[in-house]
């Protein structure tokens, strides 16, 4: 029984992250019907900015209060990746805006391989793997049994915050209208006042920001290198479509289901190794049943 | 009325692929008048109506507002500058409630403060919105969602307001309707209207001056009451 308790937890905090950045995916194409390919990587990127920036913080001589350090070290990784983020879209993927989908496919996957590369490539950071330096003492608990961290219990609930913030944006404010109505028709949201170019920034934007919060906490957790975004970014993918791409909400559950089957997959399976494999098998049964995910309404009906 | 006018259209070319839909169409609107726009299919006048938003750019000529010239100026910023435009085929957004499609509209006001007066305006002219306020708008009657698209227009507070063909799919009573609300909208709120219309009977009746339009040349214009006894007018738009 604990052991399962503690496995839920552990689903948890890898689907917190899972969710986090499935959310960038689904956001995307929510409003440009685009799958950004390169999202996955742009995640990773975050992971390096807030390595850099909690290195920094932490070698500065004047001793900082870990809560200073790990907010500014959050929200720079936000800036900074929302930075890349419209950058890549701006240039890379706004004059393509009426070009054929397959060519947007080709420029996102070349945009991440350019990522990938260029981080392996660039001296100070290279194709090795970091860890991010402990932002604040994390102590074990242990309850009834049931062992956790002030770490996984932070990644836990920050993105939990995240996320409900993020559906409030959506659902309640006026660029979140704007988005939804982007998802519906482009071409009368002008006559509004409003700029699709701007709303689409914005979207980037949120994006960028939720899969860095994600990976700063991911990077606190685990180890970091420039090929991580692949098969994470993969996981978030799935993550949207299972839950309906093109829907909040159906992200957030979603990048659960995927961390729910990265755990549990090795408790009922000999080796982890099948989780993969039971991933995209989920994926194939449910775009058979479902082909617009569990919460994805017809495609007349999107977002 | 000598002076600038309101919008001014000068010898406007509008190509779509090469092929030209508008082929040199000049026109004006004053502040204050309702003015119609009558043609048959593919005449151009959604095409007219397009460039003036900025949704569609024109080749040669020049659209100018207040005498400024909307050249190379966004759609969204023409909003800004006052010109509202109801969309043919009414493009309210279905997945949006009648309220978030309302507030939308919003976006450009500065004048925050009248907020509450501009909902109050648009519920008063169409009581059957405010009823179904909190509903997807894509669950609206095909009339309610024109009054919608009128009513989202209202919102955004332009000076001049741009009308496509706003009777189109209506039953007759609601077609009265709606041409009465807009006269109103002239009148009370002192809105100077462009209103392109099938339905010209209609049109004529409320409008001070007309425009028709044919393969995207003005073929006749003039006051309405003129327009109407024209026997070509009736043969063509009246039914005979
Ligand atoms: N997006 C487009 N691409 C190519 N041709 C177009 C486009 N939009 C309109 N046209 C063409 O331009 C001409 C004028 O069309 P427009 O829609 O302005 O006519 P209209 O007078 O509004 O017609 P209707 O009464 O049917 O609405 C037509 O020949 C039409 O086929
Ligand atoms: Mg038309």
């Amino acid at each position: 029984m604990q052991y399962y308790v503690q496995q839920i937890l552990n689903a948890l905090q890898v689907g917190s992250v899972y969710a986090l950045i499935a959310l960038g995916y689904t956001m995307v194409y929510g409003i440009l019907t685009l799958i950004n390919f390169a999202h996955g990587d742009i995640f990773m990127v975050s992971t390096y900015i807030a390595f850099f920036v909690s290195t920094l913080l932490l070698g500065l001589t004047h001793h900082l209060p870990p809560l200073f350090t790990f907010v500014a070290t959050l929200l720079a990784a936000m800036a900074g990746t929302s930075l890349v983020a419209v950058l890549i879209e701006r240039l890379a993927y706004k004059p393509l805006r009426t070009a054929p989908r397959i060519s947007c496919v080709i420029t996102a996957l070349g945009v991440g391989l350019l990522l990938e590369n260029f981080m392996v490539a660039f001296k100070p950071i290279g194709p090795d793997s970091r860890i991010i330096p402990a932002l604040f003492e994390s102590r074990n608990y242990s309850i009834a049994g049931v062992t956790f961290s002030t770490l996984q219990i932070m990644i836990i609930l920050i993105s939990g915050i995240a996320m409900v913030l993020l559906d409030l944006v959506v659902r309640k404010t006026m660029i979140g209208m704007a988005m939804r109505a982007i998802s519906w028709d482009k071409f009368t949201v002008p006559l509004m006042g409003i700029s699709v170019d701007t709303i689409i920034s914005i979207t980037f934007i949120l994006g960028a920001s939720v899969a860095a919060i994600g990976g700063t906490l991911y990077g606190m957790a685990y180890s970091i290198d420039p090929y991580m975004g692949i098969r994470i970014g993969w996981w978030a993918f799935i993550s949207a479509v299972v839950g309906g791409i093109g829907n909040i909400r159906g992200a957030m559950l979603g990048g659960y289901i995927l961390g729910f089957i990265e755990i549990f997959t090795p408790v009922f399976l000999p080796t982890s190794t099948y989780r993969d494999f039971v991933a995209f098998s989920l994926l194939l049964v449910l775009l058979i049943f479902k082909p617009t995910g569990i919460l994805g309404k017809p495609a007349v009906q999107k977002v | 009325m000598n002076d600038t006018p309101m919008l001014t259209v000068d010898n406007l070319i509008v190509s779509y692929n090469g092929i030209r839909a508008l082929q040199g169409i000049s026109l004006t609107v004053q502040k204050g008048e309702i003015v119609t726009l009558i043609g048959a299919n593919g005449a151009g006048k959604s095409t007219l109506l397009r460039a003036i938003s900025g949704l569609v750019a024109f080749q040669s000529g020049s659209i100018s507002f207040h005498g400024v010239p909307l050249n190379s100026i966004a759609a969204h910023k023409i909003v800004e500058m006052g010109i509202s435009h109801v969309p043919e085929g009414r493009g309210i957004f279905a997945n949006l409630t009648v309220f978030e499609n309302l507030k939308l509209a919003t976006w450009t006001r500065k004048d925050r403060e009248n907020l509450d007066e501009a909902f109050r305006r648009v519920f008063d002219l169409f009581p059957r919105l405010k009823e179904r306020k909190n509903q997807p708008a894509g669950t609206l009657s095909g009339g309610e969602q024109q009054m919608l698209a009128v009513g989202r227009a209202l919102m955004t507070n332009g000076s001049l307001m741009l009308l496509d063909e706003p009777s189109m799919g209506l039953a007759p009573v609601l077609v009265r309707d709606i041409i009465r609300t807009i006269q109103e909208i002239n009148q009370q709120d002192g809105t100077t209207i462009l209103l392109v219309e099938q339905n010209a009977r209609q049109a004529l009746k409320i409008a001070h001056r007309a425009y028709v339009l044919e393969t995207g040349v003005i073929s006749l214009s003039g006051e309405a009451e003129e327009l109407r006894n024209n026997p070509k007018v009736q043969a063509a738009y009246l039914g005979g």
